[in-house]
């Protein structure tokens, strides 16, 4: 995040561009917001609820905070989730290592699933277009964050992203974290749902390697299970691990390739948003 | 290297306790971080430094309090230290617990240097 006002660091390092039919209207810079809260007097709204306790008889000079840390992106985090809310948009944050298939899952369920339930999607990559470019092709709209160096995507990046895509309301928006299995764990988007997604060609352990990332999905994803014949990745033994470090996630074991399994995973989005619904 | 992520919001937050106290200097600051927290300290010493380069906890000391990870057994009741996610119960073996500490990721203090006294 920026050290000036929280809205993610270096303001000109993070881009947010929208990508397909609506490409000529777009690349905002993330300096613009930036600039504007500058000249707004330097204000820095939500940073001003925590409250300095001053204990008698203790030394004055020492300011006992107890603030979180990351209140500031949580409460970003909220203001997102309240106006996913008020447009009824189910949000999932997908997060996996790189190349686990992310896109490609992405790719074919917009193909499959946005005739009967609109979609929209936000991107998130260090560097290139390339991952907007594969979904605008399917005819979704879709905006890309680029973190230049960040390793995750956070709440700020997320609401600037918002502005330009302007999702529909009565639909699903899945938000394509940066391929990482550490980092995006610690920061919430004001997702209703967070999605892990592994490939059987990473290993089954990857939960206990990674434990922060499957503690904190509800469901995970195991993706390419059309290569199980080929490597040494045993379904059981990942579910056991799962069960290690978080309690009863919902696995959904698929192929983004063949199509095997996807129809479970259209399944548990139809029921996901009909419940979010209610 | 989501450490240098973190460093910038205790930045942040560092300064707008500081403008709200008064302005000054900031001589130490003390953090509440828990084994459980998904915060690497030798990540967060090494970014620290990057991170603080310029702003006021430039030069400040930095106290780090690592509070150890408890659990509590959903099977057995057993209260015991949890230092990894993936640890089980050492009573019974269970894996499903209650977290009662170590997830704590918090700005304690801040200590501000003395002002000059004015005469």
């Amino acid at each position: 995040m920026c050290t000036t006002c929280g809205c993610s660091q270096p303001a000109e390092a993070v881009t947010v561009q929208l990508v397909g039919l609506k490409q000529k209207d777009a690349i905002l810079k993330a300096g613009g917001v930036h600039a504007q809260r500058q000249q707004r007097g330097h204000h820095h709204p939500s940073h001003e609820t925590g409250v300095a306790v001053q204990v008698e008889g203790q030394d004055p000079q020492l300011l006992q905070l107890e603030l979180d840390i990351l209140g500031e992106n949580n409460r970003l985090a909220e203001r997102n989730r309240g106006y996913f809310e008020a447009k009824n948009i189910l949000a999932l944050n997908l997060v996996s290592s790189p190349g686990s298939g992310k896109t490609s899952l992405l790719e074919r369920t917009l193909r499959e699933l946005q005739a009967e339930l609109p979609c929209a999607v936000i991107e998130g990559d260090q560097q290139t277009t390339n991952d907007a470019d594969r979904i605008a092709a399917t005819g979704a709209p879709v905006v890309q964050i680029n973190t230049g160096k960040g390793c995750h995507l956070d709440a700020a990046m997320v609401r600037r992203a918002l502005k330009p895509l302007n999702p529909p309301s009565d639909s699903l928006l899945f938000i394509e974290n940066v391929g990482n299995l550490v980092c995006p764990a610690l920061f919430e988007l004001g997702e209703a749902v967070r999605v892990a997604i592994i490939s059987v060609t990473e290993g089954d352990d990857k939960p206990l390697k990674y434990p922060d990332i499957f503690h904190s999905a509800q469901v995970v994803v195991v993706n390419k299970i059309d290569l199980l014949p080929y490597v040494p990745f045993s379904l059981d033994a990942l579910r056991h691990n799962l069960s290690r470090v978080s309690h009863n996630p919902r696995v959904i074991c698929l192929s983004a390739y063949t199509g095997e399994g996807v129809e479970a995973w259209y399944q548990w989005l139809r029921d996901t948003f009909s419940s979010h619904q209610a | 290297m989501h450490e240098l992520s973190i460093v910038y919001s205790i930045v942040s937050i560092a300064r707008n306790e500081l403008e709200k106290a008064g302005g000054g200097a900031i001589e130490a600051i003390a953090l509440d971080i828990g084994e459980l927290s998904g915060i690497e300290l030798t990540s967060l010493e090494f970014a620290w430094d990057i991170g603080v380069h310029g702003t006021c906890l430039q030069g400040a000391a930095l106290h780090i309090n690592r509070i150890a990870g408890q659990a509590v057994c959903a099977d057995c009741g057993e209260v015991f230290h949890k230092p990894q996610r993936w640890d089980a119960c050492p009573s019974c073996g269970s894996f499903l617990h209650g977290i009662q500490a170590g997830e704590e990721l918090r700005v304690k203090s801040l200590t501000l240097a003395e002002m000059p006294v004015s005469t």
